[in-house]
């Protein structure tokens, strides 16, 4: 059987232009990055709404925090890269810290742009901005959960960063999904070990869960689309109740989803974990996929990891 | 039922009014867009002289500020805040308000004097500046304050954003105006020349950039350091319109600053030429008042030569 894999940029695009044509005053913000975040129809559609500031993110962002001040409900985005990285100290100041109305839609996420190498991969984003109060950050795992994120960001009175791949990936909710900021999905039950991602990484947890089925191995799953807040609700049961957790990630794992999953379970119920991502090193050359596969994020690499996880439990 | 309307043509400064009678949606009650009170020039230079004693005093009972640049931006924040901006303390949230960005956000005490001159803040307030928490901060928060527009302290924030403003209001053809305050050591920042080009590119002629031209950063004279001087031939090569103003002349400021002096087509920078510490003799021109707080008996001399000067 064939599996169907979608590039979430059509989810999201297709749904700020239902949204844009619903309310006037959504605007799309961008750094010559219309074709990369697919905004050609929305352009197209509407182009006085399409600002493009040319390649140049500080003013992107500050560009974005004036429109909201002028009434406007700013869409932004780019290459998550640049957006977050090169204009940071605007996510800080302008966006976060003067609660500006602003939705920062990182593009291209994680290891998206694989063989661009690593000053196009985004790994670093989920630290810098989960230390900036007042930013809730959503890696969507789907088509639908991007829609449904991209639909709660819209009508929230307030910053949002939405973490948004391009790398193809099958469908894991319907089209009727309801995003709910700050609450994790528990997509399969389990008792030996809990699995937790988001984004592209998501499915890859509940193939791993599968093959830790054929091992006679329960794993919980859960899609923590919501980096920030954390849901510390469902992660202080997963430990209670599974009593070691995997954490996989599209990211260093320094400061990124395995930490702010282990702020919480150091504080509640401490129990073993793993921490599956980046090991603090610069990518060598490769596709997205392959370099998930090189760091251990293969659904069998994670599935071994997970075996040896709960072998530890003792 | 009753409506009141009056609009603010554009560019000049014209009121039409318009009657409308019925059950309009816009209220059930008579509206009427209060007139910003505008002051005339002798009118402006007792306010600027006030709001220079009382940003004085603040520093000084405060032990810190910024008074250098705070009395360089003295006139230019009263000429904008007293004749030109269309702002109401009673709405500081209304949509159609003229927008003032101080992105020189280090002179926040004389930004928190002058909305408190103006009725944002009760005039009392001051006396907590950089006090445990205060919502008079060393640099402003517009999440605290009202009338402040966005919250400004690293430089090169304040001309992307104001970019934005300007671009809202383009959008919606609407014609409240947007005005940023930038330090001259600023524009050493690379973000607000990428500002500078896209305002260009958009034709924002609704946004003002006011370069506060006191040719002293914090360690050093601008020329000393990273000479952007002279300004105005920079920004005429980005595209915009330029004047050189006496930012102390507050006549000049007014006529600067005023509708009538709006160019079709281009964002407007007025590279205000003032002086470092304005006003008291010994802090003029002199770097090392960017954030030096006066003794006492320097505190007693510089309220004496600005009572002087007020007489």
């Amino acid at each position: 059987m064939t599996v169907s894999l979608y590039d979430c940029r059509d989810a999201f695009t297709q749904t700020l232009e239902a949204l844009a044509a619903e309310n006037s005053d959504i605007v799309a913000v961008v750094n010559d990055s219309v074709g990369s975040s697919k905004l050609n129809g929305f352009r197209d559609k509407w182009p006085e709404r399409l600002i493009n500031v040319g390649i140049a993110e500080q003013n992107m962002i500050g560009v974005g925090a004036g429109l909201a001040n002028g009434g406007k409900l700013p869409f932004v985005a780019g290459a998550s890269c640049f957006l977050t990285g090169r204009a940071l100290e605007q996510i800080k100041a302008d966006i976060a810290y003067s609660n500006a109305n602003v939705k920062l839609c990182g593009i291209s996420s994680g290891m998206a742009y694989g063989e661009l190498g690593p000053t196009h991969h985004s790994i670093e984003d989920f630290a810098w901005i989960r230390a900036l109060p007042n930013l809730p950050i959503i890696a969507p795992a789907d088509r639908h959960e991007t829609a449904a994120a991209v639909k709660w960001a819209a009508g929230y009175v307030g910053p949002v960063y939405l973490r948004l791949s391009r790398v193809g990936v099958p469908d894991l909710f319907g089209p009727d999904h309801v995003f709910e900021p700050g609450r994790a999905n528990q997509l399969r039950d389990g008792s030996d070990i809990t699995l937790i991602a988001n984004g592209v990484l998501t499915h890859r947890i509940m193939m791993a869960a599968d093959i830790l089925a054929t091992r006679g191995l329960s794993a919980r799953v859960l899609n923590m689309a919501t980096v920030r807040p954390m849901d510390a609700t469902t992660v202080e049961r997963a430990a209670r109740e599974t009593g070691a957790i995997l954490t996989v990630e599209e990211h260093t794992i320094f400061g990124g989803l395995g930490s702010a999953v282990a702020e919480v379970v150091v504080e509640t119920h401490p129990v073993p974990m793993k921490f599956l991502g980046v090991p603090g090193v610069f990518a060598p050359t490769g596709s997205a996929n392959f370099l998930l596969d090189h760091f251990g994020m293969s659904p069998d690499a994670i599935a071994d990891a997970a075996q040896a996880l709960i072998a530890k439990k003792g | 039922m009753l409506s009141i309307i009056f609009f603010r043509g554009f560019p000049k400064e014209m009121w039409i009014i318009g009657l409308t009678i019925g059950g309009l949606s816009i209220s059930n009650d008579i509206r009427i867009f209060i007139h910003r009170c505008k002051m005339n020039a002798s009118e402006l230079a007792a306010i600027a002289n006030r709001v220079r004693r009382r940003d004085l005093q603040a520093v000084y009972e405060a032990g810190a500020g910024h008074i250098g640049g705070e009395l360089s931006v003295a006139d230019i924040l009263t000429v904008l805040y007293f004749h030109i901006l269309n702002v109401d303390p009673a709405r500081p949230r209304d949509p159609l308000r003229d927008r003032l960005v101080l992105s020189k956000g280090h002179t926040a005490c004389m930004l928190y004097v002058i909305l408190a001159e103006k009725g944002f803040l009760p005039k009392d307030e001051i006396s907590t500046f950089l006090k445990p928490l205060s919502r008079l901060n060393g640099h402003p928060n517009c999440t605290k304050v009202p009338g402040v527009e966005t919250n400004t302290g690293p430089l090169g924030h304040g001309l992307p954003v104001a970019v934005g403003m300007a671009k809202a209001a383009q959008l919606d053809r609407a014609d409240w105006r947007t005005f940023v305050v930038t330090g001259d050591g600023e524009m050493q920042e690379g973000s607000n020349w990428e500002a500078i080009m896209a305002a260009a590119q958009f034709g924002l002629e609704n946004l003002t950039l006011i370069i506060d031209h006191n040719r002293f950063q914090q360690g050093a004279a601008l020329a000393d350091t990273n000479n952007l001087a002279p300004l105005a031939p920079r920004l005429a090569a980005f595209g915009w319109a330029v004047e050189d103003v006496d930012g102390h002349d507050i006549p000049h400021l007014m006529r600067a600053l005023s509708c009538d002096a709006i160019v079709r087509g281009k964002p407007k920078c007025i590279v205000a030429h003032t002086n470092k510490g304005q006003g008291i003799s010994f802090m003029q021109d002199r770097v090392d008042w960017h954030h030096k707080v006066p003794n006492a008996a320097q505190y007693e001399q510089a309220m004496a030569e600005l009572e002087s000067a007020a007489k």
